[in-house]
């Protein structure tokens, strides 16, 4: 049957919009174990304080929802960058109000770069930032203010760099660089964590120290029709399965946390709630890393051995298949991600003979270490049958979370660390991200996140050329190269990749809000665009 | 009487120095870098020692110790870490549901176990006793955890009759309560009873029946003043026994006290909020042996210190 185009067309037109326009008003409950510990964008940089700091700050930029897509959010469009891709200037939208009713100029965005390059502030952001020209001088304590972030105009602000860093708009979209208003911070004193005041779609009204936070709409935001809800109620120190409890009572309608683990089978395969889960793969890996100063695993055969011994499928069995294999060190949904990237197949008589290749028949025994919270130690045991196959004979260490990553961070220690609990989750969606921090030259020191302590320093000559490749055009050739560099290390098997995470979040029937908005790579829970059915 | 007191006030500035000096010296060895932690995964090398440098952490442990007692004796028990707040006001915020919990748990335990004991103690041998003696074994072996979860599970969510979880008024801390002073219930049981026993066979109680006294006359009047003594001294030490339960039931039922705030401190190790509770805690339970004492003391002046 032929229907005529126009109609067809408005049809489609008057669905998309109903879809679109969610209903305005109402409020929700969002439910976490923990308490929050602080909403200051300059330091509090986790999964459970990350989507809230959205929703009282804005960056100049930010993500298109559901997508690795940056726009301009307080900037009034992209910032015109410099041929040498070392400057960029900002405009800013017009009359952008604080909570507190003043108009955020280029002033505050100067103050807040200052703020979180300040020592006293002890940011954990602090060294994304350090590339702005001047900024380590001010770091040192040798300048009082920071050279490369130049104010020309209440509504425009330029900020140079030493060198040209493709991540650096992304960067830019972080929470350490949520502009906040300096005399807001002053009168918190050394409190803006818990007296937080930004340009974001809610305020934060009231919060009840080990109980609840409430955030109220931001009856002036500047984005049209943002957000939907009157308000979000965030309860804190609720154990998951009480938690659980709750959403079916109709108390709670997101659980922070995701389903308890103790029931996942149980709800996920009732077909009752289908409509309440959402779930995609995160940007994060979880691995197995090996350590590459310590013997025998400074053989790259014994290596490649190990990632052919692991059984990955098994190890997403334990975790109640809350993950995809991994092939490699970049997550699926990272940009420069390689999908015809295939890893190390499992294997147990290749790896066999790799190690008697290596000089190893009757394997050798080594240390691995663990985290001690579920399910990581059986998880461990799981590796350590697999390893007993090929004659690798495995002595586990659980210990706190803490004492592995110290542990971990100490060259020529740790022979084996799984990472679960400790996985490598994305800071922004740029694969650089998955090379400096964690297999980089400058992170295989002491107290660094490079457990394999592993360096390869013509690869990090080829990471920071392209890291250079800024103009738009080059995009395509820099994710390239970092796929290269990535297929370059799974040679060298420095980590056995096991899996990414899937994440899982649960909701009312009456919370709107899909995939996008829930699991939101980048987002995480996008707050401002949830709304509820009355 | 006030002599006492005030020796065993010092003795208790001696405990609360030792628990400091311990809990601090413990956390200075312990394998895990603070500055790692508040830095984050992604902070780079020179980030975190700049963020150690702040926190005084690059210093040697006699610095660091002698810092924190300054501040200690002006009152201040220093910042928290991840929450930047002060951990005296941390700590102030959560006193109140923490003692509401313990006061409610303290007369649960009474309530139910006084009568149980007494019940016992009477039908010595009989059913009454072995229920009641099988019940003390009970409560004072289920994991606290579990028991909260059941009694969630059964009383709340299957039977309605409380809420979920959470803080609020007297239906909000009963199951609490109770979780907390199930085991607690169950211990006064049993030395209510083996109390009673004990004073039931001496001779004045003889005596007073010989007299012709009316059986509950006896017991009320005589046996039980008596017997009540130890008891008291329980709930002295309870105290001590409820710091560490607090924790676990704080969590389960989402409960706003130190307990919680303890438990995330030692999550990510945030030191001043795991000392400054500690060093809190072991004031309490000071407190709460001095106050048993000196109590039991009235009650009975035969007892006497040394």
């Amino acid at each position: 049957m032929k229907k005529p185009l126009g109609l067809t067309l408005l049809l489609g037109l008057t669905v998309a919009l109903a879809q679109q326009a969610p209903q305005r008003g109402g409020s929700i409950t969002v439910s976490y174990k923990d308490d929050v510990t602080t909403l200051d964008p300059a330091i509090g940089y986790d999964y459970q304080n990350w989507p809230m700091e959205k929703m009282v700050f804005d960056a100049l930029l930010d993500y298109k929802p559901g997508s690795t897509t940056l726009e301009p959010r307080l900037a009034a469009k992209m910032p015109e960058v410099s041929k040498d891709g070392k400057t960029y200037t900002f405009t800013l939208r017009k009359g952008v109000k604080f909570h507190n009713g003043r108009t955020m100029t280029a002033d505050d965005v100067k103050y807040t770069l200052e703020r979180l390059l300040d020592p006293r502030t002890k940011s954990p952001g602090q060294s994304f930032y350090t590339g702005i020209q001047g900024a380590q001088a001010f770091v040192d304590g040798k300048a009082k203010s920071v050279t490369g972030i130049q104010v020309l105009a209440p509504d425009r602000v330029r900020i140079t760099l030493t060198a040209p860093n493709a991540a650096f708009l992304n960067i830019m979209a972080m929470n350490f660089a949520f502009i906040v208003p300096k005399e807001a911070v002053a009168a918190a004193k050394g409190d803006f964590g818990h007296k937080p005041v930004g340009t974001g779609p809610f305020k934060l009204t009231s919060w009840v120290s080990g109980q609840q936070l409430k955030f109220d709409r931001n009856p002036n935001y500047f984005m049209a029709g943002l957000p939907s809800l009157d308000n979000v109620t965030v309860k804190v120190g609720l154990d998951p399965s009480v938690a659980f409890l709750s959403l079916q009572r109709g108390e709670v309608d997101l659980l922070g946390d995701g389903i308890p683990p103790a029931q996942f089978l149980q709800v996920t395969r009732d077909p009752k709630f289908k409509p309440n889960i959402v779930s995609k793969t995160s940007v994060n890996t979880t691995y197995l890393s090996l350590n590459t100063g310590v013997k025998p695993l400074n053989d790259v055969r014994v290596r490649r051995a190990i990632n052919q011994a692991v059984n990955k499928t098994k190890i997403l069995r334990i975790i109640n298949g809350r993950g995809v294999v991994a092939q490699g060190v970049l997550p699926p949904l990272m940009p420069g991600y390689d999908k015809n990237e295939r890893g190390y197949a499992y294997d147990p008589a290749k790896a066999k003979a790799l190690l008697a290749a290596a000089g190893f028949p009757n394997g050798f025994e080594t240390t691995l270490y663990t985290n001690s919270t579920d399910p990581n130690p059986r998880i461990a045991q799981s590796i350590q049958q697999d390893l007993a196959q090929v004659g690798i004979r495995v002595q586990i260490k659980s210990l706190a979370q803490s004492s592995v990553i110290d542990a971990a961070g100490t060259p020529k220690t740790v022979p084996m660390v799984w990472s679960g609990g400790m996985a490598w989750t994305q800071d922004y969606p740029d694969p650089s991200d998955f090379y400096w921090p964690i297999l980089s030259c400058k992170s295989a020191v002491q107290g660094g996140w490079n457990w394999p302590m592993y360096c390869d320093k013509a690869l990090d000559a080829r990471a920071d050329r392209a890291d250079r490749m800024v103009a738009p055009g080059q995009r395509n050739a820099r994710l390239a190269e970092y796929g290269k560099i990535f297929a370059a290390l799974n040679k060298q098997a420095v980590w056995v990749p096991v899996y990414h995470e899937v994440r899982y979040m649960m909701k009312s029937d009456r919370l709107v809000g899909d995939v996008n908005n829930l699991v939101d790579p980048t987002h995480l829970i996008n707050y401002e665009r949830l709304s509820v059915r009355k | 009487m006030l002599p006492f007191a005030v020796s065993r006030l010092f003795q208790s500035f001696g405990v609360l120095l030792v628990a400091s000096v311990l809990t601090f010296g413990l956390i200075f060895l312990l394998p895990a870098d603070p500055a790692r932690l508040v830095a984050g995964p992604s902070a780079s090398v020179q980030t975190v020692n700049s963020i150690r440098h702040e926190l005084g952490l690059d210093r040697p442990f006699l610095v660091q110790y002698g810092r924190y007692l300054g501040g200690l004796v002006r009152g201040d028990l220093g910042r928290s870490y991840k929450q930047q707040s002060g951990v005296s006001s941390l700590i102030a915020s959560r006193i109140g549901p923490t003692f509401q919990l313990m006061l409610g748990a303290i007369v649960l335990e009474l309530l139910l176990g006084l009568p149980l004991g007494i019940w016992a103690a009477l039908r010595r041998g009989r059913w009454p006793d072995r229920l009641v003696m099988g019940f003390a074994f009970l409560g004072a072996s289920a994991p606290q955890f579990w028991l909260g979860l059941s009694l969630v599970y059964l009383l709340a969510y299957g039977l309605n009759l409380f809420p979920l979880g959470g803080y609020g008024g007297l239906s909000h801390l009963f199951l609490p309560a109770l979780t907390l002073g199930l085991g607690g219930a169950g211990w006064y049981a049993r030395m209510m009873r083996s109390s009673l026993l004990d004073v039931l066979s001496r001779d004045f109680v003889r005596t007073a029946r010989a007299k012709g006294l009316a059986p509950t006359r006896v017991i009320v009047r005589h046996a039980l003043r008596n017997a009540v003594t130890p008891i008291v001294t329980m709930i002295g030490l309870d105290i001590g026994a409820f710091m560490g339960g607090v924790v676990v039931v704080e969590s389960v039922f989402g409960w706003p006290g130190l307990g919680r705030l303890v438990w995330d401190a030692i999550r990510v190790v945030d030191i001043p909020v795991i000392v400054g509770v500690v060093i809190f805690s072991a004031l309490v339970i000071t407190l709460g042996n001095l106050l048993a004492d000196l109590v039991q003391l009235v009650i009975d002046p035969r007892v006497r210190y040394a």
